[in-house]
């Protein structure tokens, strides 16, 4: 279990944005009526988007929103790993993987180069702009190792791949998420050894056909 | 050739996002190729189609898939019926839903649609980690593609309403276990409930529902094209069919492939993941399924199949056939001990010997990492984690007792000696003069 606490430094108001409003009433179209609260996590991650970070006004804006006690939107947000209870860096905000896939490919040195970048974990840099994080398993293992900056995934990265992208998001720059040694997602480097046949994609497999099980009437 | 399955019989064609994943790539691949005459069969032909093809669970528990859905009751009432796929993929090796989510998304809701027939279900939820943002723009996509192209949705062209919805999660893995991502549906903290009862008679809202994984419906579809007998034929008696499997760690080209079930588990490594790095000689062990199962040294990954019952013979499992592979170079103390860390950090509090034990067992791994536990501590540890396994809510408390159980069952005299070593080192822990006079 992780425990997690409000900040103590809150601002006194939240409000959603027009746009971030819409999103949410689309979220609260998904589900039936009188079961709004399915959307806790969405609406709230949608605060995230907005601000950056989950403020403790935003909880009672949600609670009213989903016509649940705001105790309900505090347990979520506690509860749930995604959401930052403090503000994060302006400019990136880095989630490093840390589970053993990611560290028998080398996540511990890239600690390091985010140690020597940004500063101590869960904590901004000096400047506000970058902070960072350790998480657990993302879900990319085959790609170890990996982090997610922002919302994206950078993977197959080294030391070295990694201090550019922080230099790229320095600079203002967007790079390109996915692999940093140019494999196709998850195929294996190099030559592809499986889906060569292109009779896979020639369209033959949209004709017409029977289904074998169907025994006829 | 590589593996044991050849490209022809690939279900998922665009495993690595090289084509189309939209809806017109996903059509030339033949996916939504005579779905309405799947539809037609009605229930209790798609029930046992997907019974005779021998499916099981891809979630990792290796539940027979067609016999699960004949538990959802047969007539439809004022309960509306749910199917709820289970995308919170966060076990930590495992990266194949992800695959089908963002690069053939077109499957998985075909696989919906099919299965909501099956259950006589017209309400569908995919619930998605968190984390795998563009995997749910992808998969939002698609779904607003066949609901525009009237595939599925309300009087859609197959004549079985369906109503496919995407939602999120928010980072914990536990949401990952049925019962607790069924909590987290309905907007609560994602603490499993208890069984019963079973959500196929109360599941999400109170109504029938049935939970299966990405890759258990996403596969349904291809199978019916081609037949059950077609997926029956890999793989040993039950135990059929091709099956996404992936390898992290210390492989040389670490990928996703899809394979033959029961494919020898050494042939796998070389074929498709380039090798053990240093040779299959530098090998020291295999965490065949993700984190969640016991390990396997490499005597016996040499001769292991990668199916459910031979790796469930040498007290391992298939889990989700992602395998974490460790050559000789590495702390392997220390890969568990991290393991240990990472269940802690999971456990959703809910029950004592869980909460309490993962905390446990992550801080003694600790000590054993560097050799400074005390000799005693390892049964002690080895105590504690057979009190915490099949005594808990869910099965985390089993996940987290696996890999430190497997760790000790092969490399025992390996961190004794780490223990050993530690105290010569420092003349003033207890009994250090003892072990250096020996
Ligand atoms: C702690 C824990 C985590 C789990 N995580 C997942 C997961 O990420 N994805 C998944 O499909 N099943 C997961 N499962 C298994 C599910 O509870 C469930 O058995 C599965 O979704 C059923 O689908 P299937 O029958 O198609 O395999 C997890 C189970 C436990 C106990
Ligand atoms: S076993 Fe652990 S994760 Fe599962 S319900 Fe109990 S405390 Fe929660
Ligand atoms: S362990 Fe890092 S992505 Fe899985």
């Amino acid at each position: 279990m992780s425990v997690r606490r409000l900040a103590k430094q809150q601002p006194t108001s939240f409000a959603f944005t027009p746009a971030s409003l819409e999103k949410a009433h689309w979220w609260l179209a998904k589900f039936p009526d009188g079961r709004k609260q399915s959307a806790v996590i969405p609406i709230l991650w949608l605060v995230q988007k907005q601000e950056g970070w989950v403020p403790e006004p935003a909880l009672r804006v949600v609670a009213e929103l989903i016509g649940a006690p705001v105790m309900r939107v505090l347990e979520n947000v506690t509860f749930y790993t995604m959401f930052q209870l403090q503000p994060v860096g302006t400019v990136a905000h880095v989630q490093l993987c840390g589970t053993t896939p990611c560290m028998l490919r080398g996540a511990n040195d890239l600690k390091t180069v985010l140690e020597a970048r940004i500063g101590h974990k869960d904590h901004r840099s000096a400047d506000g702009r970058f902070s960072w994080e350790e998480v657990e398993c993302m879900g990319a293992c085959a790609n170890a190792p990996m982090c997610a900056i922002n919302d994206y995934y950078f993977e197959d990265l080294t030391p070295e791949s990694l201090d550019g992208l922080v230099d790229s998001f320095a600079v203002g720059e967007k790079p390109q998420p996915g692999s940093a040694i140019g494999r196709q997602n998850s195929a294996p480097e190099g030559e592809p050894v499986t889906l060569t046949d292109t009779s896979l994609y020639d369209g033959s497999r949209a004709m017409p056909i029977k289904l074998p099980g169907v025994v006829a009437a | 050739m590589v593996g044991i399955l050849e490209d022809k019989d690939r279900i998922f064609t665009n495993l690595y996002g090289l084509h189309d994943w939209r809806l017109e790539g996903a059509k030339a691949r033949g996916v939504w190729n005579a779905t309405a005459d799947m539809i037609a069969q009605g229930p209790d032909w798609l029930c046992d189609q997907v019974k005779a093809s021998g499916l099981r669970g891809r979630g990792g528990a290796g539940f027979a898939t067609g016999l699960k859905w004949t538990f959802m009751p047969k007539q439809e009432s004022e309960r509306p019926h749910y199917l709820v796929v289970n995308a919170d993929e966060s076990e930590p090796g495992t990266c194949k839903d992800r695959e089908i989510l963002r690069y053939d998304p077109h499957r998985l809701i075909e696989g919906c649609l099919v299965a909501c027939r099956a259950m006589r279900a017209h309400d569908c939820f995919i619930y998605i980690r968190g984390e795998y943002v563009r995997e749910r723009e992808h998969l939002e996509y698609a779904i607003a593609e066949a609901n525009v192209a009237g595939l599925i949705g309300m009087n859609n062209i197959h004549g079985w309403d369906c109503d496919i919805r995407v939602t999120h999660g928010g980072g914990a893995y536990i949401c990952g276990d049925e019962m607790a991502l069924l909590e987290s549906l309905e907007g609560k903290k994602g603490q499993p409930r208890l069984k019963p009862p079973f959500p196929a008679g109360s599941g999400v809202y109170g109504c029938p529902t049935t939970v299966n994984n990405v890759e258990s419906i996403a596969v349904v579809p291809e199978i019916l094209r081609r037949g059950a007998d077609w997926f029956a034929g890999f793989g040993r008696p039950k135990n059929t069919g091709t099956k996404l499997m992936s390898a992290s760690g210390h492989v040389n080209r670490p990928c996703v492939v899809e394979e033959a079930m029961s494919i020898p588990l050494r042939q796998l490594i070389d074929d498709h993941f380039g090798g053990v790095r240093g040779g299959w000689g530098n090998l020291k062990a295999v965490i065949p399924g993700g984190s969640s199962v016991r390990m396997i040294p490499a005597e016996e990954a040499e001769v292991a199949l990668m199916d459910f019952d031979d790796l469930a013979a040498r007290k391992s499992g298939l889990g989700t056939a992602a395998m974490i592979v460790m050559d000789k170079s590495c702390d392997i103390v220390a890969a568990i001990a991290r393991l240990s860390y990472f269940y802690k950090h999971e456990s959703c509090g809910q029950c004592t010997p869980c909460r309490e034990g993962t905390g446990w067992m992550w801080r003694i791994m600790e000590r054993m990492v560097t050799g400074e536990a005390e000799p005693k501590e390892i049964d002690m540890l080895l105590d504690v984690a057979s009190q915490v396994e099949g005594h808990t809510i869910c099965g985390l408390g089993d996940a987290a007792a696996w890999p430190i159980q497997g760790l000790f069952r092969h490399f025992r005299p390996e961190i004794e000696a780490r223990i050993a070593n530690y105290r010569t080192r420092r003349a003033n822990v207890p009994g250090a003069t003892l072990i250096a006079a020996e």
